[in-house]
């Protein structure tokens, strides 16, 4: 049992979200070693952007970046062994592990790659059939059926965990791509692979998701969009992504690749800690429920924090589903007034423009102003320290109807001309129509859900 | 005296749909127990009126010197249905740590609390 206490696993995170550091998976497996390159691709919102791809052209679908990063770290995944976990996959995981396939022939490392394509969390062709069997797949926070808006439903994806990537891994796999896999898992599942760790080892399990937790967001745990003493941040150009040095027994140190900037101390995961958490004692996942009021962090050392003490209970026999479905149209346009009296001005433009939406009778869902520069974020909490020197006028319409949302995209520009003074910033033309498509979260029985691997060669 | 949470705590925030969380933590651990007791579900729920249009929920992790706060109603329906331009709920960390605290004199000098800069 020696060697299993002494051995160390390194998952490295590559990717926060899609549009993430293009150059952050190439640094992550040349900087120094690593076992896993974990790269996260799938935000709420990335699922409905990515069924929109899907819809203009079949074969997409799927997170690109994913394929050039591939093309980036391909020597380190065929010379060297650093396996790679992506849910890239989006609503396209067979395309996209053709695409990576594509890559290796193209740089002669055609039978050096090993793809493991993870399916089954598409709930979509069932869905009719899954309501009809009785499952409401009501939203998770307004509580009302699914079958409001089942005639506008885009995509449906169960939120799979670490087992099927395990499996991949283990009929091996160095390249798993998947598709709505839980951000946590794509970190927990080596781990769970090289430890051996059982479906039921609760503490260890935990211990895994909230290292995934930690990394999911990339440099994000390292010193990027760090409050804590962040005008002494070091080196924010040369950022080192966050590596997961973890052990058997479940704990595991933070760490970042010498040479880099960023910074890694308990102040920097702490705050990763407690992004997007809800309640901290039951921090749910399909493979296990973290309690994140368990966690120890203690620094060992420059750049190096230490995790420990985590506890986990046994998984619920439900599993979240993404939803997407269509929900209107939306605009936004801006506008930018100077000083003197540039909120007065910005102020009465946005009198004016809503007195015009009145008189036509345009009808919309929301209807927000915003003045940026003085209140757009903080909005009745801001504190005046002062005249501003310039504002912009920023207003958006979101309406079922789509025409009024492109009357009100003519009504901006002529402001310009008919409205308060002292206004420019109009460059960009009139807003644009967005389609909207919705998140919809939703809980089903997961004994719904049949996930497959296949790999792929 | 007066006291900013912004001087005592750092935080960050992110969102769940139409939720935002806001993670506050202690600057100093020592400071922690003060900034617990001080953020009350009232007293958030307080701050916080006129910018959410749903209830507060608020969750303790001693082991961190944190809170953790749920503003339900933040994101006028969140994700992509927002029109705001904190969609993601990403800089309800600074609005709450605007929070200005009214503390004895004597509870702040013998925590070491710096006095509020403006």
């Amino acid at each position: 049992m020696t060697d299993s206490a002494d051995k160390i696993v390194r998952v490295a995170g590559g990717q926060g979200f899609w549009g993430d550091w293009l150059d952050a998976p190439r640094r992550q497996v040349e900087g120094g070693p690593v076992d896993y390159l974990m790269l996260d691709y799938l935000a709420e919102v990335t699922m409905s952007i990515l069924q929109k791809q899907k819809e203009r052209d079949p074969q997409m679908g799927y997170a690109r970046d994913f394929i050039g990063a591939m093309e980036s770290v391909l020597p380190a995944v065929t010379e060297r062994g650093v396996k790679v976990i992506a849910n890239a996959g989006g609503v396209n995981p067979a395309a996209c592990a053709q695409a990576v396939l594509e890559v290796a022939r193209t740089h002669g490392a055609a039978g050096k790659l090993k793809v493991g394509v993870v399916t089954g969390d598409d709930l979509l062709p069932r869905l009719d059939a899954l309501i009809e069997e009785g499952h409401s797949l009501s939203h998770m926070e307004t509580g009302e059926p699914l079958s409001t808006v089942r005639d506008r439903v885009l995509s449906a994806n169960a939120y799979i965990g670490s087992t099927p990537i395990v499996e991949a891994l283990s009929r091996g796999a160095n390249v798993v791509v998947t598709g709505r896999s839980t951000d946590t898992a794509l970190t927990m599942a080596p781990l769970r692979h090289e430890f051996g760790w059982g479906a039921e080892d609760w503490d260890k399990l935990a211990a895994g998701i909230i290292a995934g937790h930690i990394i999911e967001c990339g440099a994000q745990c390292s010193g990027g969009n760090c409050l804590y003493d962040w005008r002494n941040i070091p080196d924010l150009a040369n950022i080192g992504y966050p590596i997961v040095e973890a052990r058997a027994d479940g704990t595991f140190t933070i760490a970042k690749h010498p040479n880099t900037g960023g910074r890694i101390n308990v102040p920097s995961v702490t705050e990763q800690c407690v992004y997007e958490m809800g309640d901290p004692n039951t921090y749910i996942t399909p493979d296990v429920v973290a309690d994140f009021t368990t966690i120890r962090l203690a620094d060992d050392g420059p750049d190096r924090v230490k995790v420990f003490g985590i506890k986990g209970r046994p998984a619920t026999d439900k599993l979240k589903v993404s939803i997407a479905y269509r929900a209107g149209y939306k605009a936004v346009g801006t506008l930018v007034y100077s000083w003197p009296d540039a909120l007065e001005k910005a102020q009465l433009a946005d009198r004016v423009l809503r007195e015009r939406l009145d008189n036509m009778g345009l009808r919309f869902d929301s209807l927000l102003t915003e003045f940026v520069g003085v209140s757009s974020t903080h909005g009745p909490l801001t504190v005046s320290t002062g005249e501003a020197p310039e504002v912009q006028f920023r207003i958006g319409v979101r309406s079922g109807n789509r025409k009024d949302v492109e009357r009100f995209t003519r009504e901006l520009a002529p402001l310009v001309l008919n409205g308060p003074p002292s206004v420019t910033g109009f460059a960009g033309g009139r807003p644009k129509v967005e389609e909207i498509v919705a998140y919809w979260p939703a809980l089903v029985d997961k004994t719904v859900v049949k996930t497959a691997v296949e790999v792929l060669s | 005296m007066k006291v900013q949470l912004v001087d005592i705590a750092h935080a960050r925030s992110g969102d769940k749909g139409d939720t935002a969380n806001v993670g506050v933590i202690a600057l100093k651990p020592e400071w922690y127990p003060f900034i617990s007791a001080q953020l009350t579900l009232d007293r958030v729920r307080a701050h916080f009126t006129g910018v959410i249009t749903g209830d507060v929920e608020r969750f303790e992790l001693p082991n961190l010197h944190a809170l953790n706060f749920l503003l339900h109603g933040a994101l006028d329906g969140g994700g992509t249905l927002s029109l705001k331009t904190d969609a993601q709920g990403k800089v309800f960390s600074t609005a709450m740590l605007r929070m200005m605290l009214d503390v004895p004199d004597d509870e702040a000098s013998k925590l070491g609390l710096p006095a509020a800069r403006t």
